[in-house]
């Protein structure tokens, strides 16, 4: 097709200013951690849980993508595929992260109080589904099968890059069709279970959805910020051009405008209904000041990253991709403070004990894609689809 | 150009490199009047051929913006302001429940509009024929071909340089002259056919249309949502043992805001009305109220001023004006109390306007009445 110089760069470690951030970012969140659990261990907790429900979104959607661009065949991500998979990497690394929320379900969950489950006939019909040893169970399980996932589809893409067997392809768009249905199921008991069960008398059939968009989202962010900015030092191979980036940032407009339309569906929903059972949760989001957390998300979350990313050049400017990128992985803090929090204070809190747990989770992050990026070629120089990949034009 | 039948100089390609190639050899040529056709969209064609961006963008977004603009004000004077209904408890402007109307229509406004900008601007409607049709050409690019067609009015158009260039990028060369029937063609808005075909879909809508709202939704299954067990006005309940739909308050309750009212149509007008007092004062808001009550219910009997000059006149027994000496001294109470019971011929109105509306229309009698009998100390 058309020829440009596409030279590979296959083997290129982070800068080492990138490698030293994550470093510093891990080791500074890590101690205002310790620090946080040492003063207030039941603001910690909640913090925690953001953490990790944020390092699950990061993980679990970069093998969402990889599992994606399998079974959909598609070849302009091929190239950076790389990237996904080392955050699907990081999946046995977050379940040791929800590790120590383990121990303090009861500081997080109303629901683990036999005596408030005793006073409470609501809880008491929920109490087959919620109760300790089977949230456990569920945290293995889905931890443990998403993790299973990441290390086969990328022990097939690893082998690739040595052997360049067409048929490693293969088996990974089989183990794809047999991920996506069970990270539909699994991805919905993963958010039920730790962010809609902090208040378990609420209920809303779509939040599943809702926390599947943001891990989506918040992946394809990384994913995005990582790519323009190894491309624009070289990374990957030489000639990265603008229908590279314009894909993604496509692609973000369009996960960004999804979440936009779960996010009114479930409000509009609950709000028409204005039934007790439900609306209370909104309720408490509308008030002592939650409310300006609720519009900060909408306008952070939607409608400034809508229109930093609308228009088809704006879309191809590695300055405003990478912005956008950075804008949607905060949000995604944002959002998961505004899901968890008002449980834990009527009033919106924000310290150092909120700084704790996002600087660990980004840290840990960027450490993680530096470590991989050490070992692992960065691009999968093995795979059939590579070279149309490269070749990709809009 | 010695040949003026000529229309261009085409060629087919094989592959979707080649197309590329071919597209990007003829422009770099400097040729600007050629086009390239191909059995699906080739990616980075337009790059290939230099092309501009589209400006249709720019139609979509001016038409989303429109149909988003447009709808949410809609919906907001509807809802608001021309006949604001109080829905599930909700303020009458509420916004989340237009949202998703004016999110439809923003898309459908501006799907239509695109559509509708490239049939009339970019595809010249109602010209519906060219030079490329029916030619070998064609039918060869929309199956398995890829063709490029330089225009033999492009200024550098030269025949043998174009094939000689055509050939060298590796197609298969050959000349498109203009066929008879494209030279006698002229686009007509007004062809029987066309309109034949305008009313074979305008009958086939109506007709379809038709059918649907008036027999499809009255079968099964769209009919089970009309299957509710309720009881429906004029029918016979199953549910309740006599049979009636409309339930008698519990014994001993009474309605929210209810006041008994304690005469009935035996008792005289005059005379109870001076044991009651109107409860309201006569401000612009009660007055309006009293009019706009007053023109609904009394006005067809009584007419618009209470002369009794309505269309009933003669066909009714005729209703009495309301400017008598009698009903000009009644207190206020008797006005009330007509209203309430009804006289006569006259029904009661107690069911259809609230109690304080009926204290409302008896001051808006009042003022009909003042009105028609003005004296000397109104008009200082
Ligand atoms: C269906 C026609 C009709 C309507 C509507 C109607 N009226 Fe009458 N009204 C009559 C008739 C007929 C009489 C005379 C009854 C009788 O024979 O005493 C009457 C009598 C009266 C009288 C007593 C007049 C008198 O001289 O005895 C008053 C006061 C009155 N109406 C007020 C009203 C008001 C106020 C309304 C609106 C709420 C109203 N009416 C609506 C037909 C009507």
């Amino acid at each position: 097709m058309n020829h440009h110089d596409t030279t590979l760069v296959p083997n290129n470690e982070l800068p080492a200013g990138a490698v030293r951030t994550g470093w510093i970012l891990t080791a500074l969140g890590a101690a205002l951690a310790v620090l946080s659990y040492l003063t207030d261990g039941h603001r910690a907790a909640f913090n925690h849980l953001i953490g990790f429900t944020f390092l699950a979104s990061v993980s679990v959607g970069g093998l969402f993508f990889v599992a994606l661009e399998y079974i959909a065949g598609a070849v302009w991500s091929t190239p950076f595929r790389r990237l996904s998979e080392f955050l699907a990497g990081l999946l046995p690394v977050t379940l040791l992260f929800g590790l120590p929320l383990i121990p303090q379900l009861h500081t997080l969950f109303h629901w683990s109080h036999a005596d408030a489950v005793a006073a409470d006939p609501i809880l008491q019909a929920k109490a087959p589904y919620l109760n300790e040893t089977f949230f456990i169970v569920r945290f293995a399980v889905v931890l443990g099968l998403w993790s299973l996932f990441a290390w086969l589809f990328r022990r097939n893409s690893m082998k690739q890059d040595a052997d360049r067997d067409q048929r490693h392809t293969t088996t990974n768009i089989k183990l794809a069709a047999a991920f996506i249905p069970l990270f539909a199921v699994t991805v919905s008991v993963f958010s039920m279970d730790w962010l809609m069960s902090l208040e378990p008398h609420w209920f809303s059939t779509i939040f599943g959805i809702y926390y599947f968009t943001g891990t989506a989202i918040t992946a394809l962010a990384v994913v995005t910020y990582a790519m323009v900015s190894l491309s624009e030092r070289g990374y990957f191979f030489a000639g990265v051009r603008e229908d590279h980036y314009y894909s993604f940032g496509a692609l973000l407009f369009g996960l960004l405008s999804f979440w936009a339309y779960i996010a009114f569906s479930q409000f509009m929903l609950i709000w028409y209904a204005n039934l007790p059972e439900e609306n209370f949760w909104f309720i408490a989001r509308w008030q002592n000041g939650w409310e300006w957390v609720s519009i900060a998300l909408v306008v952070l979350h939607f409608w400034l990253p809508y229109f930093m990313l609308v228009s088809r050049p704006s879309k191809m400017n590695t300055g405003n991709l990478k912005r956008s990128a950075a804008l949607l992985v905060a949000v995604h803090f944002l959002d998961l403070y505004w899901l968890a929090m008002p449980t834990y204070s009527k009033t919106p809190v924000f310290g150092y004990h909120e700084l704790a747990f996002p600087l660990l989770a980004v840290g840990i992050v960027i450490a993680g894609l530096a470590v991989q990026m050490k070992r692992y070629n960065s691009v999968p120089v093995g795979d059939p689809k590579l070279q149309r990949g490269i070749d990709f034009t809009l | 150009m010695a040949d003026t039948n000529l229309y261009a100089v085409t060629a087919l390609f094989r592959t979707p490199d080649q197309i590329i190639a071919a597209a990007k050899g003829v422009k770099e040529a400097g040729y600007t009047r050629y086009d390239v056709h191909t059995p699906y969209p080739v990616h980075g064609m337009d790059k290939a051929m230099g092309l501009p961006e589209t400006k249709l963008g720019f139609v979509t977004l001016a038409a989303g913006i429109m149909g988003a603009v447009g709808m949410i004000s809609f919906a907001s004077w509807v809802a608001a302001v021309d006949y604001p209904q109080v829905i599930g408890g909700k303020p009458y402007w509420s916004w989340p429940a237009f949202v998703p109307v004016t999110y439809e229509i923003a898309v459908l406004l501006a799907v239509l509009l695109t559509v509708g900008a490239m049939i009339a601007f970019f595809f010249k409607f109602p010209n519906i024929s060219h030079p490329l049709h029916d030619t070998p050409y064609m039918k060869a690019v929309s199956s398995d071909a890829y063709g490029v067609a330089v225009r033999a009015d492009d200024p550098k158009f030269d025949e043998k340089e174009v094939r000689d260039l055509l050939k060298r990028l590796g197609g298969e060369v050959s000349p498109v002259e203009f066929s008879e029937e494209f030279r006698t063609f002229r686009p007509r808005l007004f062809e029987p056919r066309f309109l034949l075909l305008l009313a074979g879909v305008a009958l086939v809508s109506a007709g379809g249309g038709y059918v649907t709202w008036n027999k499809l939704m009255f079968m099964p299954p769209f009919d089970w949502m009309m299957m509710q067990p309720k009881a429906k006005p004029q029918t016979v309940s199953t549910f309740y043992a006599d049979g009636f739909g409309m339930r008698l308050p519990v014994s001993g309750t009474v309605a929210r805001g209810f006041t008994l009212y304690p005469y009935t149509i035996t008792d005289r007008a005059d005379s109870v009305g001076a044991l009651m007092v109107n409860p309201l004062v006569p401000t612009a808001t009660v007055l309006s109220r009293g009019k706009q009550k007053y023109l609904t219910y009394c006005s067809p009997c009584h007419g618009n001023a209470g002369r009794g000059d309505s269309r009933m006149n003669g066909q009714f027994p005729n209703p009495p004006t309301l400017h008598s000496d009698k009903v000009r001294q009644w207190p206020d109470g008797a006005l009330f109390h007509v209203m309430t019971v009804g006289q006569n011929v006259m029904p009661s109105y107690q069911y259809q306007i609230s109690r304080e509306d009926r204290w409302a229309v008896v001051h808006y009698v009042r003022t009909l009445q003042r009105a028609l009998n003005a004296q000397e100390s109104d008009l200082q």
